[in-house]
């Protein structure tokens, strides 16, 4: 089983800009867009997912690690300099799992270049306007705050205290800040959606595509997964009872178990 | 040197009027842990409107005792200041008063999205007061960023930009295209220009920013320091003076201004106590939450990194004090109260507040002198004081220790940016600059 030590730092250079990689596991490639807090942890998932898979993690330009890039300033932008990324090299097609913010990076990225990814995974993802409610501020609230928020009950989630490794060192409110700092410049307004995302999605997309929705989801309501699924023929939704923003820790044995069936 | 009068114009109920709305609207501050976002059902708009008024006349009042400058702010969603758009106040003041300075400390320029507007504003005031404007610009509180929905992150490249482009607006012949970073203009031509060439004297104010003292020192633009403590203010303005040395100017005086909190009453005991009332509802320490204060972006590295070693603290953003919000006992409330009110000596004897009688507070304004040697001197008054004691203050202040501290000023050299240019006194390259703040007045006893 390939543990948190096991996961490598690569330093990639991406035209004039650096972009860090966190590579674990092994098998054929598989990449995950990390959320809008940044890169939560090594958790169960991950580490069953890359018995079979290389999990490669790019961490997003400002959120700490890899150096801001100047030039970057909303989502399509990161989604292209990622996309350059993977073609350069050589990863094109690859399975995608993006969670929140980097559902939405995920979906922008396949809009722009349908033949990028062969298999989606977007879990709760951000970027199109819920029909019904507001995607949760994270403005407004300290990080500490949205990360609460965005699981159902935080004292029943098993791993909940692994997640950035408990989120209290000074360290990691200087990670949370750097985080913050770059999603606001990224999707400050309108906040975490771009309204050309449905009609730039509809009849290009063609990868096969999984959706993960925790039916108690606080951060992003569950109602923009039917915006998804018409904007993305044959989407399959999974929805998940007693579950909030993260499928993945909340519902982390039935969130592996569907994955690994989509993927295969 | 400059003498000013400031109030934060503050929504609030009189004390000795209306003791229970006072008391209640200070209960809900606390409990809000914040001015800022206090739901705003609770402003009753008679109550609004008096006050505006009143704030005006006291103005007025300032010009007649013979204040040299009318200090005003802005602040936004909050009943800490009514003053949401001061360019309003300005401009009645423009036509209000005569002679006084109307010095706006200052505009939150990246919460204005069309920078053109307030180039044409600002301009528009300084016209019909004849010249007598004095524009400042500010970053804007971390709230104020919410409230306007301006990019945080992105504030301190508007504030520089935008300050930048109302003196281009003001100083380059037009028509001009303008395509910065943050601004785009097709067609920069306002009609209306500033009366005072090139354009109006700037300062700013700030609460001791190191990026925001070496912007100013850069610009040549005064630093008022917004009551800070003596101490890192001493520091701030080493830091000013060292980087006038290496633009090639000796720092003055007239490069730096402070503002002081005070009050003045004809009887010792009752003015401290109505002095005491500067901290109603946690004061400045509880202007807003600290998840408002800073915003995503909006501190610098080196202030997050600063903010990160405190976020074990109470109070402090690594600390959600959401949770306790809207859950705490009526007994709680008033612990916190207590607490607030028991800082009291501390800000006294740190001189964060200096209330008394006219022979009480002259020494002590005269310690701050001497510490700081500024050139630009605010008194501030705040809190809920009734209309009658506030204008006996006024009135304490013009006649008996504005004589006294003009006196100091005419002692100490401490001139002021219209008796000489800031930034004029050049300084050869190699030259060690004279410090303007003196340190070793800090240890010294009052009086």
């Amino acid at each position: 089983m390939a543990g948190k030590d096991s996961v490598r730092e690569e330093n990639h250079s991406v035209g004039a800009e650096q972009l860090v990689v966190l590579k674990g596991g092994s098998g054929k490639p598989l990449l995950v867009l990390h959320e809008e807090l940044g890169y939560p942890s090594w958790m169960k998932w991950n580490e069953t997912l890359s018995e079979r898979r290389t999990i490669l993690t790019p961490l997003y330009p400002g959120f700490g690690r890899t150096p801001r890039a100047e030039w970057i300033s909303n989502i399509r932008d990161l989604g292209s300099f990622l996309a350059r990324f993977i073609r350069e090299q050589g990863l094109a097609p690859i399975d995608v799992i993006g969670f929140s913010l980097g559902g939405w990076l995920a979906a922008e990225m396949a809009a722009g270049d349908p033949n990028l990814f062969s298999k989606m995974v977007l879990v709760a993802p951000a970027g199109i306007r819920p029909p019904e409610g507001d995607i949760m501020d994270m403005f407004t609230v300290p990080a500490l705050v949205y990360l609460r928020e965005s699981v159902r009950d935080a004292g029943s989630v098993t791993e909940y205290a692994k997640l950035y490794d408990g989120g209290v060192s000074e360290a990691q409110y200087e990670a949370f800040e750097d985080a913050r700092a770059e999603t606001a410049r990224l999707a400050w307004q309108p906040y975490m959606f771009n309204p050309s995302l449905p009609h730039l999605l509809e009849g290009t997309v063609k990868s096969p595509t999984l959706l993960v929705w925790g039916r108690d989801d606080r951060v992003v309501p569950i109602s923009a997964a039917a915006i998804f699924q018409k904007s993305i023929k044959g989407a399959r939704l999974l929805t998940l009872d007693q579950c909030g923003h993260r499928p993945e820790v909340e519902k982390s044995d039935q969130f592996i178990k569907e994955v690994q069936s989509f993927l295969g | 040197m400059h003498l000013m009068w400031f109030t934060e114009r503050q929504y609030h109920y009189d004390p000795e009027e209306e003791p229970g709305r006072s008391d209640l609207l200070e209960k809900q501050i606390l409990r809000n842990r914040s001015f800022f976002g206090l739901p705003n059902q609770n402003f009753d708009a008679e109550t609004g409107s008096m006050l505006l008024n009143q704030y005006i006349d006291e103005k007025v009042y300032s010009e007649d005792l013979g204040f040299d400058g009318l200090m005003l702010n802005e602040h936004h969603g909050t009943p800490f200041c009514l003053g949401s758009v001061m360019d309003v106040e300005a401009a009645v003041l423009a036509r209000a008063t005569k002679r006084a300075k109307i010095v706006l400390l200052g505009n939150p320029v990246p919460t204005v999205a069309n920078a053109l507007r307030l180039a044409e504003e600002l301009a528009m005031i300084d016209l019909l007061s004849k010249g007598r404007l004095v524009p400042g610009w500010v970053r804007g509180a971390g709230s104020e960023q919410l409230a306007n929905n301006a990019n945080p992150a992105l504030n301190r490249e508007y504030f520089e930009e935008g300050v930048d482009f109302i003196i281009k607006a003001w100083t380059t012949p037009g028509p001009f295209r303008y395509e910065g970073k943050h601004f785009h203009f097709r067609f920069v031509n306002p009609w209306v220009l500033p009366l005072q060439k090139p354009h109006p004297p700037i300062w700013i104010p700030g609460l001791v920013s190191p990026d925001t003292v070496i912007w100013c020192a850069k610009k040549r633009f005064p630093y008022i320091a917004l009551a800070t403590q003596l101490e890192p203010t001493v520091e701030l303005w080493n830091l000013y003076t060292d980087q006038a040395a290496r633009e090639g100017y000796q720092a003055g005086p007239e490069n730096f201004g402070y503002l002081q909190p005070i009050f003045v009453g004809d009887n010792q005991a009752r003015a401290e106590e109505l002095g005491k009332r500067f901290l109603y509802g946690g004061a400045f320490a509880h202007f807003a939450r600290p998840e408002w204060m800073f915003p995503p972006g909006y501190n610098s590295k080196e202030a997050t990194r600063r903010l990160a070693r405190l976020a074990a603290g109470a109070n402090l953003p690594g600390k959600p004090i959401t949770d306790v919000i809207g859950q705490e006992s009526d007994e709680e409330i008033e612990a916190l109260r207590q607490g607030v009110y028991a800082t009291y000596a501390k800000t006294r004897d740190q001189l964060q507040m200096i209330a008394g009688t006219p022979d009480y507070v002259i020494p002590r304004i005269r310690k701050v002198l001497e510490v700081l040697r500024p050139g630009i001197f605010s008194f501030w008054l705040d809190g809920p004081v009734g209309a009658k004691d506030r204008m006996r203050c006024l009135e304490l202040l013009g006649k008996e220790v504005m004589p006294a501290v003009r006196a100091m000023g005419k002692e100490l050299g401490l001139v002021d940016p219209f008796q000489r240019k800031p930034g004029s006194v050049p300084l050869a390259a190699g030259r060690t600059a004279e410090r303007v703040a003196h340190a070793e007045s800090l240890a010294a006893s009052v009086g």
